[in-house]
């Protein structure tokens, strides 16, 4: 049947066009769909990237095209690498990605374990459970800066429901030992529904069979979670480290609306720093040179992960 | 027959509508920021489309946003903007990058005289580098940081008498910072017709400008200076961080941390606004712009409220200067339109309607008419201030100076990092450093 369509539409093709496109190669027809991808990756791609690396060596400032761009070798790197708000807003990243990965983990893998069982509503709560992730940042951020106001904020009168202390007498956003914790509840919430749906599909793709047999081996139901379930759902849940940690490391719009790096630089993370640098004091240059040692991080962090996490997949 | 009639009439339409379009009114746009005098100045340039057949179109972007869109729009040599009315502080920027026309000789060819504007917005506005006779800007709308107080909490006998035995003096306008401190202090956490009350609203924002427009209200006054006035940029110690300017700091963090609403932490102009009308302060820290809509605000406008100018401090008398001048962008294909809106916009009868409609005037026939100091309840207050203004850095690396002072002044006040002294030898060592990027030492 499907020969015959195929003849068909042999016939129908004029033959000046089948001529014309008998005469190219495999390989030219390949590159023909493929320059325009390589084209694309190189424009906005490889050539920003490369040119980045170039302006990372230069005093170059963007709001000063007509003065002198001198080269000034490794002095933005030194100077990065040895400020200490740079580290400090390094810290700030460290503790936003590594809390954030630690309870949407936690806590999505739980969700995951209860919302694989069967029950009645089970559909309607995965519903509302993952009904966070489907709203904006920006959104989110700005009704939590009103869930946290002291004086009639939500958050803070069910903290003071359950703890007795004055809800006005602490504010989640502008104290310098709160803010990170802030930003981290409010990632936590609107992201554990990604991490519980990748953990259920990993729940819900190991075969029932490997269970019954292990409950012929009378294997504890402890025993099954870590010796079946924990390996088999693994590279799912690494998978979900690594998307939400490429997430949170290049973090911008959630924070910014919540308190916008502060009080002080509490939650000033790389990105908000690096956007100060490069189009607020328009050190263009210095800005270059930052980007290209997170590059030179996330890149080297996520390349050692990938390789872990095929390791994990071939076990 | 009728082909040929038909014919004839399309390519009369065809070129009429031609000739319509190449005919139509020149168009040129203004750009500046998202806020009600934006919008008086819509409604009053129709006045000057109606003279000169130009179309005007306005660019106006949010303030948060405003200097990071329209500086991109500088820097990058776009050509949205023909006209601009830009920040006092970029104007070193846009003169030594030749991103606004030099106006000095079209004021001379018009008639257009800065002594006809006050001194403190020409050299704040228009003037660069600062002191010289070079114009960049005409002065648009004179601004300044001052004070609104709640007159009606403050003509409460039962709280003037308490207030009177525990301060020793009259509940009243402050005298100077300290006493404005004593009143603040003295309505924090208190019970007003059954609602908590705090002291003052004041800038702590962060992101952009606004700690560093508050906190000067409180440095100048206890002798914070910008380095020695003979060599500013290589004689910033002793200056900037002079023990009364770290007295200054200190007082402005008393300030913050006695008497102001809880999660204030970041707050600038609108959040400031939000919380006095609400009825949350009883003192609030604004530029005089929100005036004309607080005295029309139905819950604390009208008799409710009293505008003060920043009281003094142990050093001197002064107030942080806002407001903008107007300029005509370089890069502008509508150069001519644009300058003829300036001419235009600077004639006493239009300036006059300008402050009516709600914008702020800085030509002196205005302001100092004999009927302005009581034309509203607070021009007064907007006379005494702007007479004592003075301004931050205008240098091209103003925003670099910012952010600094954004920074280290920040941390101390709002954070708690550090002493006083410390935020400001940093800030000298930050400015230096600018200073020395920039190659002026």
């Amino acid at each position: 049947m499907a020969d015959k369509a195929m003849d068909r539409i042999a016939k129908a093709t004029p033959p000046g066009i089948t001529k014309r496109v008998r005469g190219l190669s495999d390989r030219t027809i390949a590159w023909i769909f493929v320059a325009p991808s390589i084209f694309l990756l190189l424009a906005v791609n490889i050539f920003p990237l490369i040119w980045t690396i170039r302006l990372s060596f230069t005093n170059f400032r963007v709001n000063r095209i007509n003065a002198d761009v001198k080269w000034v070798g490794l002095r933005n790197y030194e100077r990065i690498l040895n400020d200490p708000d740079i580290w400090q807003t390094m810290q700030a990243t460290a503790h936003f990605l590594i809390w954030t990965i630690f309870f949407q983990v936690l806590i999505g893998f739980t969700l995951a374990y209860l919302i694989n069982k069967k029950f009645r509503g089970n559909d309607m709560w995965t519903t509302i459970i993952v009904l966070p992730m489907m709203l904006s940042p920006a959104v989110v951020g700005n009704f939590w800066t009103f869930l946290y106001q002291p004086q009639i904020g939500l958050f803070n009168y069910v903290v003071s429901f359950f703890s007795g202390v004055d809800p006005a007498s602490f504010s989640m956003i502008g104290s310098v030992n709160l803010a990170p914790w802030a930003i981290v509840i409010v990632d936590t919430w609107m992201w554990t529904p990604f991490v519980m749906l990748i953990c259920l599909a990993g729940l819900r793709s190991i075969p029932g069979s490997i269970y019954e047999a292990a409950e012929c081996d009378r294997a504890s139901k402890w025993r099954q979670f870590w010796t079946i379930t924990i390996p088999m759902v693994l590279p799912f849940l690494m998978m979900a480290v690594l998307f939400r940690g490429i997430e949170n490391f290049k973090m911008f719009d959630l924070v910014v609306q919540l308190t916008g790096g502060g009080p002080g630089s509490a939650t000033e993370v790389t990105s908000i720093n690096l956007k100060r640098e490069a189009f607020e004091k328009w050190r263009t240059g210095y800005a270059s040179a930052y980007a290209v040692i997170l590059f030179v991080t996330i890149f080297g962090l996520a390349s050692i992960y990938v390789k872990a996490l095929n390791k994990v997949k071939e076990r | 027959m009728k082909t040929s009639n038909l014919m004839m009439a399309t390519a009369m339409a065809t070129i009429s509508a031609f000739a319509a379009t190449g005919a139509s009114a020149e168009s040129m746009t203004l750009c500046w920021a998202a806020w009600d005098p934006a919008n008086a100045l819509v409604e009053l340039s129709k006045d000057f489309e109606s003279k000169t057949g130009v179309n005007m179109e306005f660019e106006f972007v949010p303030w948060p946003n405003f200097a990071d869109r329209m500086l991109n729009e500088l820097n990058s040599g776009g050509k949205l903007c023909d006209l601009m009315i830009g920040d006092s502080q970029w104007i070193g920027g846009a003169a030594e990058n030749g991103q606004y026309l030099k106006l000095n000789d079209f004021f001379d060819a018009n008639g257009i005289s800065m002594d006809d504007f006050l001194p403190a917005t020409v050299t704040g506005y228009a003037e660069w580098p600062k002191g010289t006779p070079n114009y960049w800007a005409l002065p648009a709308y004179a601004d300044v940081v001052g004070w609104t107080y709640r007159k009606d909490w403050f003509s409460r006998p039962e709280l003037q008498k308490e207030f009177k035995g525990k301060y020793g003096y009259d509940l009243g306008i402050p005298a100077d910072l300290s006493q404005l401190k004593d009143i603040a202090e003295f309505f924090q956490g208190r019970d007003i017709d059954g609602k908590t009350v705090y002291g003052a609203a004041i800038y702590t924002e962060r992101g952009s400008e606004g700690i560093t427009m508050g906190v000067t209200n409180a440095l100048y006054n206890y002798g914070f200076e910008y380095g020695n006035p003979e060599n500013p940029y290589a004689e910033l110690d002793g200056y900037v961080n002079s023990d009364g300017a770290v007295a200054g700091l200190e007082y402005y963090k008393s300030l913050y941390d006695c008497c102001t609403p809880p999660g204030s932490s970041d707050w600038y102009m609108s959040e400031d606004i939000d919380a006095y009308k609400s009825g949350q302060v009883a003192l609030q820290m604004n530029f005089a712009f929100i005036w004309p809509g607080v005295n029309a605000d139905p819950n604390v406008g009208g008799d409710h409220t009293g505008y003060f100018a920043n009281p003094p401090g142990p050093a001197g008398h002064y107030a942080q200067l806002g407001g903008q001048g107007i300029s005509v962008v370089a890069n502008t294909e509508h150069k001519d339109a644009a300058l003829e809106y300036i001419k235009w916009f600077a004639q006493p009868e239009i300036q006059a309607r300008w402050t009516e409609m709600g914008g702020a005037s800085a030509l002196r026939a205005v302001v100092e008419d004999p009927a302005f100091p009581d034309a509203q309840p607070y021009n007064k207050a907007f006379l005494e201030s702007m007479a004592i203004v003075k301004d931050f850095w205008a240098e091209p690396s103003y925003a670099s100076l910012l952010l600094a002072m954004q920074d280290r002044v920040h941390k101390y006040v709002v954070a708690g990092q550090g002493t006083a002294k410390e935020a400001l030898d940093g800030l000298v060592k930050d400015w230096t450093e600018v200073f020395q990027d920039e190659g002026k030492i």
